[in-house]
């Protein structure tokens, strides 16, 4: 039996299109229980490669026949070998191209919806990281919102619907991931806009990104308007888009909202956050589509792939803007935090300019899973 | 650090480091140390890991120059024979008396952590070095859990020490502060 190779973008349309789908993961207990390729409808065996080097024998029962199998690993090498090892054993079997380090780094770029006079809105979907970023396409411009360090993946996206990048926004100063914006700019030329209360310790110029501004894409009606909505990093600042959308950053998820700690301030700014969820959110239009910077967990996704919502149905739903105490609401927000992202301040130093690491080391900082929300 | 054996399994990306370092430990007495040494940064978990399911000790890792250098110690299912010495002392009275602590694990193992003035002649050196120990002292034999010491106190009697006693239950069970020479 023969065994293929699925690069990550197959992988992904699997997960979008709710396929059904085996995965054996040969990673170490510890780095499957961290994180995993999650699909809906995926099933899961978890044998770390190296109890199966004597054999793949004993574990045939437990893989089925009757449905496709990925095999999974670190970084391709282990799930190769074990590939060839079923493969010889008669099973049809595939393996993960470059493993869980290029499915982490994999963004598959899904429509949003259309803007006022043919505009276009894209949300950039990292599955295997929980990341979205955004790219506004108008006229022949482009501007980008939280854009990840895969820097090409925007030049290149911008290259083919032929538009020119101008501006390049991020709604923090991030520290889950390292931020692709300051060299998208400098590679195109585009203004890279920072909120300056988030800039404070930054080692690079960036234009200041204050409440209240709004840039216009193109030469007719698409605006970004900047909101301050502080409450995860102080300088938090959310985008209404074409007066449609509603970009939250790390403010406000699907089914989750921002946890104000990874800057070491929850105490600080858990009034913000409160301000900013049970305020200023709420003088905004329900009908406005939120967009955020992140995803949680698979169900969060909609069923084209996309992650967005109306801020009405979040105000109904989600359970972190439907805590009426405030008390109560502080309490959560500051103690029942989830463990904090991988290398967490690292990536923040990374963001500021002040540590430039490999991309080696880069993609190790951003190993594991997104931890950017308190549910 | 000494080590009986060395693999180098540089350049060597997963599953390879693995692969081989199983090899190797097959040719291995028990009790023997492996040094492997890895430039893949995924051999850490995976060795730890590894070694944890077949039961060999993962001793530690000293990483220099992007080199990472594992050490490992062969266990085939820990030897059953009973401790036979009887005159014993429990490890939280160590500390309080005059006497020598004398640790008789590899040199890789005391390198990784030993009690303070801990004193290390490993168990295959101890009968060439039994010059470096004074009878009239006191002389508390420990190891990793109790059994290479009980050997080791046995010997020690066979030469004519008397003041020797056997530390249970060993180190695995130290709480206190390690001293590492790494």
């Amino acid at each position: 039996m023969s065994v293929q190779q699925w690069d990550a973008s197959f992988v992904a349309k699997k997960v979008i299109h709710n396929e059904k789908l085996f995965i054996l993961d040969v990673r170490n207990a510890d780095a499957f229980e961290d994180w995993k390729i999650d699909g809906h409808q995926f099933e899961y065996l978890n044998i770390p490669y190296f109890e199966l080097l004597d054999g793949i024998e004993d574990i045939l029962p437990k893989i089925p026949t009757d449905k496709e199998v990925l095999v999974v690993c670190a970084k391709e090498g282990s799930s190769l070998m074990i590939a060839e090892m079923l493969s010889e054993a008669g099973r049809d079997v595939a393996y993960l191209a470059g493993g869980m380090k290029t499915w982490s780094e994999y963004l598959e770029p899904i429509k949003v919806g259309d803007l006022t006079g043919g505009g276009e809105l894209y949300q950039f979907v990292r599955l295997g990281k929980g990341c979205l970023s955004y790219m506004v396409i108008s006229e022949g411009e482009a501007a980008i919102i939280d854009a990840v360090r895969f820097t090409e993946v925007f030049t290149s996206f911008a290259a083919h619907k032929k538009v020119e990048i101008k501006h390049v926004f991020d709604t923090h100063l991030h520290a889950d991931h390292i931020s692709g914006g300051r060299h998208i700019a400098e590679a195109t030329g585009a203004t890279y806009y920072l909120p300056p209360k988030d800039a404070e310790e930054v080692v690079f110029s960036y234009a200041p990104l204050e409440d209240g501004m709004t840039v216009q894409i193109g030469a007719s009606n698409i605006d970004v308007g900047a909101i301050y909505s502080p409450g995860h990093t102080i300088g938090s600042t959310s985008f209404v888009v074409d007066n449609n959308y509603l970009l939250t950053g790390d403010i406000l998820f699907i089914d989750s909202i921002g946890r104000p700690d990874l800057a070491g301030l929850a105490e600080d700014w858990v009034g913000d956050l409160r301000d900013t969820l049970y305020k200023r959110y709420r003088k905004l239009s329900d009908e406005l589509i939120v967009l955020p910077a992140h995803f949680m967990i698979i169900e969060e996704l909609n069923g084209d792939g996309t992650v967005a919502k109306r801020l009405g149905d979040l105000f109904a739903q989600n359970h972190g803007l439907n805590i009426r105490n405030e008390e109560e609401f502080k309490r959560i927000v500051t103690n029942e935090l989830p463990p904090q992202p991988n290398a967490y301040q690292e990536i923040r130093q990374v963001n500021m300019g002040k540590i430039t690491p490999t991309p080696d080391e880069q993609t190790e900082m951003e190993i594991g899973p997104n931890r950017c929300a308190v549910r | 650090m000494k080590a009986d054996f060395q693999l180098d399994a540089k350049g060597l990306s997963c599953p390879m480091p693995i692969v081989k370092t199983k090899k190797a430990m097959a040719e291995l007495v028990d009790g023997q140390v492996l040094e492997v040494c890895a430039t893949d940064k995924g051999s850490k978990a995976d060795l730890i890991a590894w070694a944890e399911t077949v039961g060999h000790q993962y001793i530690g890792m000293i990483e220099t120059d992007d080199v990472l250098k594992h050490y490992i110690r062969k266990c085939t299912n820990d030897r059953t024979e009973e401790m036979t010495f009887d005159q014993t002392i429990e490890l939280e009275q160590v500390t309080n008396r005059e006497g020598l602590i004398l640790d008789v694990r590899e040199e890789a193992e005391f390198a990784f952590g030993h009690i303070e003035g801990a004193k290390s002649i490993p168990m295959g050196e101890l009968e060439a070095r039994l010059a470096e120990l004074d009878k009239e002292q006191e002389i508390y034999v420990i190891c990793r859990t109790g059994k290479r010491s009980d050997l080791a106190a046995q010997k020690l009697v066979l030469h004519g020490f008397t003041k020797v006693f056997n530390v249970l239950p060993g180190m695995t069970s130290w709480t206190g502060d390690l001293i590492k020479n790494i």
